[in-house]
């Protein structure tokens, strides 16, 4: 069953992104080149460019992050957009307003773009199919579904350290039931054309058919990730620790915790990448995170090149009256 | 609205399921029942006739489950705009579940509803009753009152009961009146927050999943108390082929049980909700492809004995936000007769056997006197013209919900004129000839 990719503009340019999800590879490899070109505008003394100059760029989180929203701030600033902030918790949803009000109280103020992180899952395709037609919406984590500006910056850092994704061998470790981040990673890294995508956790960890996204799955570690190339370790949430997913964090750290000796199995230039933050001594080791195999402070900083690309791409037609 | 009056509808294709017929016969109605099949009897002077050439005749369908929103929901809909979308898709009894706002639990609410339906007149609205008091499981609500107030059958709807002591104690208080109790199988521990079904389609989307074992456990745990208690027990909505399964050896070991199917479930699948798309928000969800050939085999085959609407109509707004957070169900009363239809023209079953699906066979589950056109009883008929293509677009739909993902879809087969008690309550502009 094909449906339009609503993500896509009328020349087939990216309108929105919203998931990895019916994106070209060559699309992907065009992100990720935009994104090495910005990479040297934060080395600059004047860390602008005027792309966006004028667009106004939204922050629309509807769930708590300082982290993500931080990136993309940075990002439009970057590129000389101005920025609104909006920090919406859940409970003043609850009030009354609905997100479709919210969307159209902020649209009135000229929007060009919204970056928007929600609870539900789809939160983000709803509001692209709502918005005004000339507004761009990204898409910086709904629910379990997606992060695709994550597994971007993943990639990217994927291909500073090993060039090519195929011949790759690449292992996400931990929860993936609930990570959005490792769905778009697991499609971002398939249509790049790795050779190998594994995925490692307890059966409670894992969704339903979990083979059908593409992935061969491990229930054990050492098994999992003998001769990979990449090891992305997951976030394990403390909450996840109250229900009856998992007995307790030891025993999660005995099975499951990346320690040198485990990384030892791993290809000898095997990296070891986070999404943050980081749980010490739950799902990574103190030593391997701080070690020389971890390019996790790496991810930080490409995460704003790679979200400057997004963004610039997607208000792309509208922006190059700026440059001019 | 038409007083009572003789009628006479010829030349159509009579199919009344219930006393197996099939064939080209008139049909005479006098004084709001069925007075006569075949040649009219001397001295019968028609006041109205209708010309059903080309046209199939049946009576009019039973529903056995149709949220009307009234009382308490009247911004979703109201019994006057159900009753009419039900009356123009050739629907003449709708069975109301208890969960109106307040719940119909007693037998004023029940009076209620049934009167109301009444005075407006489109069609019979036959209140089922809640299963405990204020739905709330754990205290049984006062049957034989409520039967005695026109309540069909009994039902927690989805709301869960506190345990399988209570069920146990319900099944057997509702045998002492002979009353079937409608159980929509599933256990809530298992569904979670689930808001589609736990496969493929739900891991990618990352949609909390609501895995097949939520239906087929409830429906182990009700089969072996319908067992213990010789209870009879109606399974509503059943969205699983294992479930299908389970019934049909429950059925073999003679248990009184029975099941309907909700139309859409015998259409969709997971692959609907791809894209997000919050009118296939469906609970049960829509399960696998292979569920729902299960679930065809099931109504072909007789294990599943109904097809209804399960209709839920919804205000704009319930389903204008991210798919988890939006209101589950579909406006369904239009599209009920064209879905069975076109499982017909998709070759799963054959015309007879599609109307007894939304006639004969709702009606006996819960012993009803309605879904048969035979001598004396209740005028209530459908007439469709089954060779007639059209498109179901919103401008077209009587129901104040508009929340369907038929919306575009060309169906083959349309009701041209629906009789209840003997009254004209809905006609297409271009029926034939009148005279």
């Amino acid at each position: 069953m094909s449906r339009p990719n609503i993500q896509l503009g009328r020349e087939g340019g990216l309108k929105h992104f919203l998931t990895i999800d019916g994106f070209s590879r060559s699309l992907l490899t065009d992100i990720l080149d935009t994104a090495e070109s910005f990479t040297g505008v934060s080395e600059r003394t004047v860390k602008k460019v005027p792309l966006l100059r004028g667009k106004v760029i939204c922050n629309l989180f509807f769930e708590n992050s300082t982290r993500t929203r931080t990136t993309f701030e940075v990002a439009a600033k970057r590129l000389s957009a101005d920025v609104l902030n909006l920090n919406i918790s859940t409970s003043a949803t609850a009030k009354g307003e609905s997100l479709l009000d919210t969307l159209r109280n902020l649209e009135a103020m000229h929007v060009d773009m919204f970056v928007v992180r929600h609870t539900d899952s789809g939160a983000a395709h709803f509001i692209a199919q709502h918005a005004d037609p000339h507004v761009s919406v990204i898409n910086a984590g709904d629910g379990r579904h997606a992060h695709p500006t994550q597994a971007m910056l993943d990639m990217f850092t994927i291909r500073r350290h090993k060039g090519e994704f195929t011949g790759l061998r690449v292992a996400i470790v931990g929860d993936v039931l609930h990570s959005r981040v490792a769905r778009s990673q697991i499609l971002a890294l398939n249509t790049l054309g790795t050779s190998e995508v594994r995925v490692i956790a307890p059966r409670t960890l894992l969704p339903a058919e979990v083979r059908t996204l593409g992935v061969h799955a491990f229930h054990d570690l050492e098994q999992g990730i003998r001769d990979v190339d990449v090891i992305i370790m997951l976030r394990l949430q403390k909450e996840r620790m109250r229900g009856a997913l998992l007995p307790s964090e030891h025993e999660y750290f005995q099975l499951y915790g990346l320690t040198e000796e485990r990384l030892g199995g791993a290809k000898a230039d095997a990296i070891v990448m986070h999404p943050g933050p980081i749980n010490r001594g739950v799902e990574i080791d103190s030593q391997v995170a701080d070690g020389p195999r971890s390019v996790i402070l790496q991810q930080v900083s490409f995460g704003i090149a790679v979200r400057m690309a997004v963004m610039s791409m997607a208000l792309g037609n509208q922006a190059q009256g700026a440059v001019r | 609205m038409s007083q009572p009056q003789n009628i006479l509808i010829r030349n159509g294709r009579l199919i009344d399921p219930a006393s197996h017929i099939d064939e080209t016969v008139d049909l005479q109605i006098a004084a709001g029942k069925i007075s006569g099949l075949g040649r009219m009897p001397a001295g019968f002077r028609p006041d109205l006739t209708i010309d059903a050439d080309g046209q199939v005749v049946c009576p009019g369908l039973v529903d056995l489950s149709a949220r009307l929103r009234e009382p308490g929901q009247e911004h979703k809909a109201t019994l006057e705009s159900e009753t009419g979308a039900a009356a123009s898709s050739g629907i003449t009894t709708l069975c109301c579940p208890p969960d109106t706002n307040p719940v119909i639990d007693t037998p004023a609410m029940a009076s209620l509803v049934r009167r109301r339906a009444q005075r407006i007149g489109y069609a019979r609205v036959l209140p089922v009753g809640a299963l405990t008091q204020e739905l709330g499981g754990e205290q049984l609500s006062e049957m034989a009152a409520l039967l005695k107030a026109g309540c069909v059958a009994f039902s927690n709807v989805e709301r869960p009961l506190g345990n399988t002591l209570i069920e146990r104690r319900a099944l057997e208080y509702a045998t002492t009146f002979d009353a079937t109790v409608i159980l929509r199988p599933e256990d809530r521990h298992l569904a979670d927050k689930g808001c589609a079904h736990e496969g493929p389609v739900a891991s990618r989307l990352g949609l909390p999943g609501i895995p097949a074992a939520a239906e087929t456990v409830a429906v182990a745990r009700d089969l072996a108390l319908a067992q213990q208690t010789g209870g009879r027990i109606h399974f509503h909505g059943l969205s699983t082929g294992a479930a299908v399964a389970m019934l049909a050896q429950a059925q073999g070991e003679r248990l009184p049980v029975t099941a309907d199917v909700a139309a859409h479930q015998l259409h969709l699948t997971e692959m609907d909700i791809e894209g997000f798309d919050s009118n296939c928000h469906v609970h049960p969800p829509l399960r696998s492809l292979s569920d729902r050939e299960r679930l065809r085999e099931g109504v072909r085959g007789g294990v599943i004995g109904a097809i209804c609407s399960d209709h839920q109509p919804h205000e704009a707004d319930a389903k204008a936000a991210p798919f988890p957070s939006t209101a589950p169900g579909i406006s369904a009363l239009e599209t009920l007769l064209p879905l069975t239809l076109k499982l017909v023209q998709e070759g799963v079953i054959d015309l007879p056997r599609a109307i007894a699906l939304l006639t004969s066979g709702p009606a006996e589950m819960l012993q009803l006197p309605y879904g048969r056109l035979s001598v004396g009883s209740s005028a209530d008929v459908c007439i469709f013209d089954p060779e007639r293509p059209w498109e179901l677009t919103p401008e077209r739909m009587r129901s104040a919900g508009r929340n369907t993902p038929f919306l575009g879809w060309e169906f083959i087969g349309r009701v041209t004129c629906t009789l209840f008690e003997g009254r004209v309550v809905f006609e297409e502009e271009v029926l034939g000839t009148r005279y």
